[in-house]
Parts: structure tokens; sequence; C-alpha cells
């Protein structure tokens, strides 16, 4: 910006003294060929009427003489030369006087100086007043060089005054492009930093102008930003507080909810059968209501930012295949895993990832569902695929979502519809990540990924 | 079937559990806040006590604390799910166990049985290892001939390590065998117990010749 100012500034300057003395040496040119022409002109107008007619060759050199130097008259066979300029009169000229029968000019360059030709007929005035071409022509040449020189000696002081004159000019636009760039940078910079997220980020306004107008207004813009966040963090915290105390509120009944309905279950044997039924469901639900209000804390641990990590020396192999085997999903999972991959995490996350998402597969892909866990330089991979439909395109962005449930007609399954979301977070606090896709083949693929180390994440 | 005590602040809470844990066959008698369940500890040492951390007037720290001063009935303490400052300070307080709330009977009772059963090791006779004795009928320790009192996790510990001198138990090896717990049993339980045996047993337990550090893996017995 700085360096087109500058420019921008140069290029003007140079304009200018060029087309100063540009218009300076044309103007210099134009007048001395009027002169020049004015003179001729004149000369021959004061010597014509002597001219007698048809003219011999006396009459020719007399008027010749009478316009000067460098003089070339001619009548059909018969010339007038003075000078050795004269041979520089070009036929062009002399054909441009014959067909337009009036004055004509014309400039050229001969062995490096220039020239002006100046060729006019002599015309005859009739008593009826028509003037025809007596057949007399005057063609003089003159010299231009003195012309030349003051062209010269103007361009080159218009050149020693623009570069007198351009360090000053690009120290004014210096200053200038300063004080107009300088409060467009900050405010740029202003802008940016409220684009990356800081809130607090103002610029001062200074001045009355356009610019310092648009500060204010951007400053108002921050300012009214700046409170629908804090108002909306406040009610976004607030919301996950309650959801938690809800939680924590609902642990107590369900304590006895849990203890009661056990008694209940094992007492069914002289019920009636609806009785029996009921005592059922109320187990039932009473198990669902545990997991879902259990999902529910955990979330809001996450939350809440208090969840911690508690990690050992786990081989990875070993943990995936102790989960499937606690809940007899040995038979139903091919599992492949490298041997030997020692990974320093939480046990109790991995076994909570690792059942999410093979529980999912079981439930709602088809077999043969599979789980593989491998390990690179960078990092611990364990994938688990099914042979099912897939995930459609427009559910795959959701699958973590919190109670996101692609089939509304599939509410009723185990889940709390927090489960992936409880899986990805628990990755993430590995410093790891959890993606979903779906597979070459069909069926949905869910990649964990693991650190070597957790704190390097 | 044991003689439990539950101290247990919530009335349907507390009712509730008792008659669950009744139908599994324990004796359940019940207090109400920390004081009242300390007094019953007196009048009537129970054989285990169930423990809620989150009580009014002295907390389930301290409960937990003065019963482990006085006596060493086991503890099993009811917990919020895995919150690390509960079952941590639980642990220190010298809990043996922990069941995490809403607690389900069943799972309770397993791990009553399996703490109750600690004290039931298989005997293979008197083991003496320099200044310690391991009677492992009589189910008594002792330390240059002094008796040493132990917990009955404690001691299932110091009698699963003791048996196989030298050989290495992972945290998850001594979680099966002494906890009962499955796979995914809390390593803590056997560090804090761990600690609490070289209190009892060893000259420096900072510097332990019993029960030694294996870095990475476990812990081993000796060599002595």
């Amino acid at each position: 910006m700085l360096v087109a100012f500058v420019l921008v500034t140069v290029l003007g300057a140079a304009a200018a003294a060029w087309s100063s003395a540009r218009s300076a040496s044309t103007a210099l040119v134009t007048i001395t060929q009027q002169r020049l022409t004015q003179d001729i002109a004149g000369q021959i107008a004061a010597a014509a009427p002597e001219l007698t007619y048809p003219p011999d060759q006396d009459s020719l050199d007399g008027l010749r003489a009478a316009v000067g130097a460098n003089t070339l008259v001619t009548y059909q066979n018969l010339q007038s030369v003075d000078g050795t300029s004269t041979d520089l009169v070009t036929g062009a000229l002399r054909a441009a006087v014959r067909a337009q029968s009036r004055l004509v000019t014309q400039r050229i360059t001969a062995s490096g100086q220039p020239w002006l030709l100046v060729g006019t007929p002599i015309m005859i005035t009739e008593p009826d007043g028509e003037r025809t071409p007596s057949g007399i022509d005057v063609y003089c040449v003159r010299d231009l060089a003195d012309v030349q020189q003051q062209i010269d000696s103007i361009t080159w002081s218009a050149v020693v005054t623009a570069a007198l004159a351009l360090p000053l000019a690009m120290l004014l636009a210096l200053l200038a492009a300063g004080s107009v760039l300088r409060p467009v940078r900050k405010l740029r910079d202003t802008a940016r930093r409220l684009a990356a997220g800081d809130l607090d980020a103002r610029s001062p306004p200074r001045g009355a102008d356009e610019l310092a107008e648009l500060t204010v207004t951007i400053n108002e813009m921050a300012e009214s930003v700046q409170t629908s966040m804090a108002a909306m963090r406040r009610m976004q915290a607030e919301a996950r507080r309650f959801a938690a105390d809800v939680s924590h509120e609902l642990r107590t009944p369900l304590s006895t909810l849990t203890a009661v309905t056990e008694v209940l279950a094992t007492a069914t044997d002289g019920m009636e059968a609806d009785a029996r039924e009921s005592a059922q469901m109320a187990v039932t639900e009473t198990y669902r209501l545990v997991r879902l209000v259990e999902d529910l804390i955990e979330v809001s641990r996450f939350d809440a930012g208090t969840a911690q990590l508690r990690l050992e020396d786990v081989d990875v192999a070993d943990a995936v295949r102790d989960c499937l085997r606690a809940r007899g999903w040995v038979e139903r999972v091919d599992l492949v895993t490298q041997p030997e991959i020692q990974l320093r995490l939480d046990r109790r996350r991995l076994d909570v990832i690792v059942a999410n998402l093979v529980g999912n597969a079981l439930r709602h892909g088809e077999p043969p569902v599979r789980a593989h866990a491998w390990a690179d330089r960078e990092q611990v991979w364990i994938e688990v695929t099914d042979n099912g439909p897939g995930l459609p395109q427009d559910v795959l962005p959701h699958v973590f979502d919190r109670f996101y449930k692609a089939d509304t007609a599939r509410t009723r399954t185990p889940g709390s519809g927090l489960g992936l979301a409880i899986a990805l977070e628990n990755a993430r606090l590995h410093g790891g990540d959890l993606t979903a896709a779906n597979a070459c083949g069909g069926g949905a693929r869910f990649m964990l990924r693991l650190p070597w180390k957790p704190e390097d994440a | 079937m044991a003689a439990i005590l539950l101290i247990e602040d919530d009335p349907l809470v507390r009712r509730g559990l008792q008659l669950a844990l009744s139908r599994h066959g324990h004796d359940v008698r019940t207090a109400c806040t920390g004081e009242e369940g300390l007094r019953e500890l007196q009048t009537a040492p129970p054989d285990l006590v169930v423990l809620d951390l989150m009580l009014p007037g002295i907390d389930g720290f301290e409960v937990c604390r003065r019963v482990r001063a006085a006596s060493e009935v086991p503890v099993i303490m009811l917990t919020a799910r895995a919150d690390d400052f509960d079952v941590v300070g639980g642990l220190e307080a010298g809990a043996d166990d922990y069941v995490i709330k809403p607690a389900q009977p069943t799972v309770l009772d397993a791990r009553i049985r399996a703490v109750l059963r600690r004290a039931i090791a298989t005997p293979d006779g008197v083991r003496v290892h320099r200044d310690l004795r391991i009677d492992t009928e009589a189910l008594t320790v002792s330390l240059h001939g002094e008796p040493v009192t132990l917990t009955p996790t404690e001691l299932r510990l110091l009698l699963t390590l003791s048996r196989a001198p030298r050989r290495v138990f992972s945290r998850q090896q001594l979680l099966e065998e002494v906890w009962e717990h499955d796979y995914l049993g809390d390593s803590r339980l056997v560090d804090n117990c761990v600690q609490r045996l070289r209190a009892k047993i060893e000259a420096n337990p900072a510097f332990p010749e019993y029960v030694q550090t294996v870095r990475g893996f476990g812990y081993r017995f000796g060599p002595v």
C-alpha cells in the first residue's frame, strides 16, 4: 500500500515534467514554423506583383532573391536555385503543392538536423476575382537547429526540476500515506483480533473523518457481539449446571428405586401375570434411567472440565479383548490386533469407547462386525466396522451429537443417546479423536485415534 | 449371611437397601448419621460396614477414619460414580472397597461377600520371612514376635503375595484375586491397600523389604 502510494507520486511527478516539456517544445515548434511561413509568404507577396508573366529566368531569379537564401523557384522547365539545402525539397512536397494549390509545409530530419520545408504556388488573380495557379512554385528550406537546441534545453531543465522535486514529493507521499494508512492498518488489526475471537479488541477513533466513524461503528459492533456472547455463555453454563444438578438430584431417588425394584424382581413368583410384567418393566426402566443419569453426569463432567484421566500402562489388544469378553461379544466380533501395543491410557474410558462402538455396530449394523487395532509411529488406531447399510449421509455429521437419533422410530434403543458423544469426549480427553465414516464396501466405520503420549496432544 | 451396619442419611435409600440386602440374606442394621453409626459399631460390632460418604454432621471420610482407628471391620463405601475426590478420599481413609451409586444390591452383595471371604484363605501352614511370621491357619501375622492387626483385605493381600515370593503380581491380578473385581477394577484400591500394609509391617515404608514395587508392572513379595 505504501509502495503503491510512493509509486503513484513518482509517476505523477515524472508525467508532469514530461508533459510540460513536451507541450512547451510543441508550442515552440509551432510558433517558429508559423513565423517562418509568414515571413516567406510576406516576401513572396511583396515580390509577386513585379513578376512578368510568363516568367523568364531573370524574373525567377529576382523572385528567389526576394525570398532569401535556400530557395528554389520553378516554372515549367525553368528553375532558379540558391543554396545547397534546396536538394532537401521532397517530391511529396512538390506533389502536395501542385495538387492543393496552396501553401504547404513539411518537417523533415536530414543529416541529423531538423528542417522546415515550405512550398507555395504563385497564384494569378483574374479580373473577375478567380485565382488560378500561375505554374510558378516557390520552395524554401529553413534550418530548425536553433529551435531544436531550445527544445533540448527545455527538456533538460524539466528533467532537472523533476529530479529535484522527486525526493520532496516522495517525502510528502510517505507522510500522507502514513497519516491515512496508519489508522486503516490499526482498524484492520482490530478487525483481525475480533475475528480471531479476542472480543476485547478496540481501536480508539481519532479525528472526525469517515475513518473515525467507521472505527466507532466497529467498536460498537464488537461491544454488542461481546455482550451477546457473554449472555450466551452464561445461559449455556446455567443450562449445563442445571443438567448436572438435576442428574445429581435424581441419583438419590434412583438409589432407592434400584434397591427396591430388585426386591420386586426376585419376588415375582407368586404374582399375577400383569403384576409380574409390571414389576419386570419397573426393573428394566429403572436400569435405563440409571444409565441415562450416569451418562448425563458423565457429560456434565466433560462440560465442566472436571473429567480426569486415570492413566495406566495398558495392552491395547488385551483391553479390547477384555471389553468384548465382559459383554459376551467375543463370538460375534472379528478381532484383529497387532500384539504388544503398550499405551498409557485410562482403561475405563477406553472400555467405554470400545463398548459403545462395538455395541452400536452389533445393534445397528450387520455381521460381520470387525474390531481392528494397530499402531504406527505417531499413534494407535482402533477401528470398528460393520457390514450393514452404513450411515446415511444426512446422519453422518450428527452421529456424535447428544441425543441425536437417526431413526425416530427407533427411540427405544437401550442406549441413552449420549453414548457416542461420551465416546468422542473420552477420545479427546486422551488427546485423540473419534471419527465416523462409511467403509468403501458399505457399512459404518468408526476410527478411534489415540496418540502415544496424551500429554503431547 | 453377615451382620451389616448400613450408615446412610436418606431414609428411603436406607430402607430400600436394607430391604434388598436382607433379601440377599444379610442381617442389616441401620444408622442415619455418622455419630449414630459409630455408637452402633461399639454396642454391636458388625461383620462389615456399608458407608455413604455424603452424611450430615461428621462426613463419611471421618467416620471411616474413626472406624479404622477402632477396629479392623471391613468398610465398603457408597460413592458417586468415579468421583475421584470421593474415591481417593475414601480409600485414604481406609475403606476396603467402594460401590458406585445408585448401588445395585446384587453388585453390593457380591462385594460384601468378596470382602468377607478375604478372611478365609487356603491354609498352608506357617510362613516365616525374616522377622515376619504369617500363620495361614490362624490367620495371624506377627512382626518381631509382636502381633500385627490387619484388616481382612490387607491380610488377604499379604497372603496372596507371600504365597509366591518373588513372583510379580500385576495390579489387575491382585484386583481379581484379592478384591474379586472384574477387569475394570480400580488399581487405586491395590495401591492404597499396599500403603496401609507397608505402614504396618515395614520398618521403613519408604524403602519396603516385604512388599516391593516393580515399576510398570505391579508388586511382589521379597526377595527377603
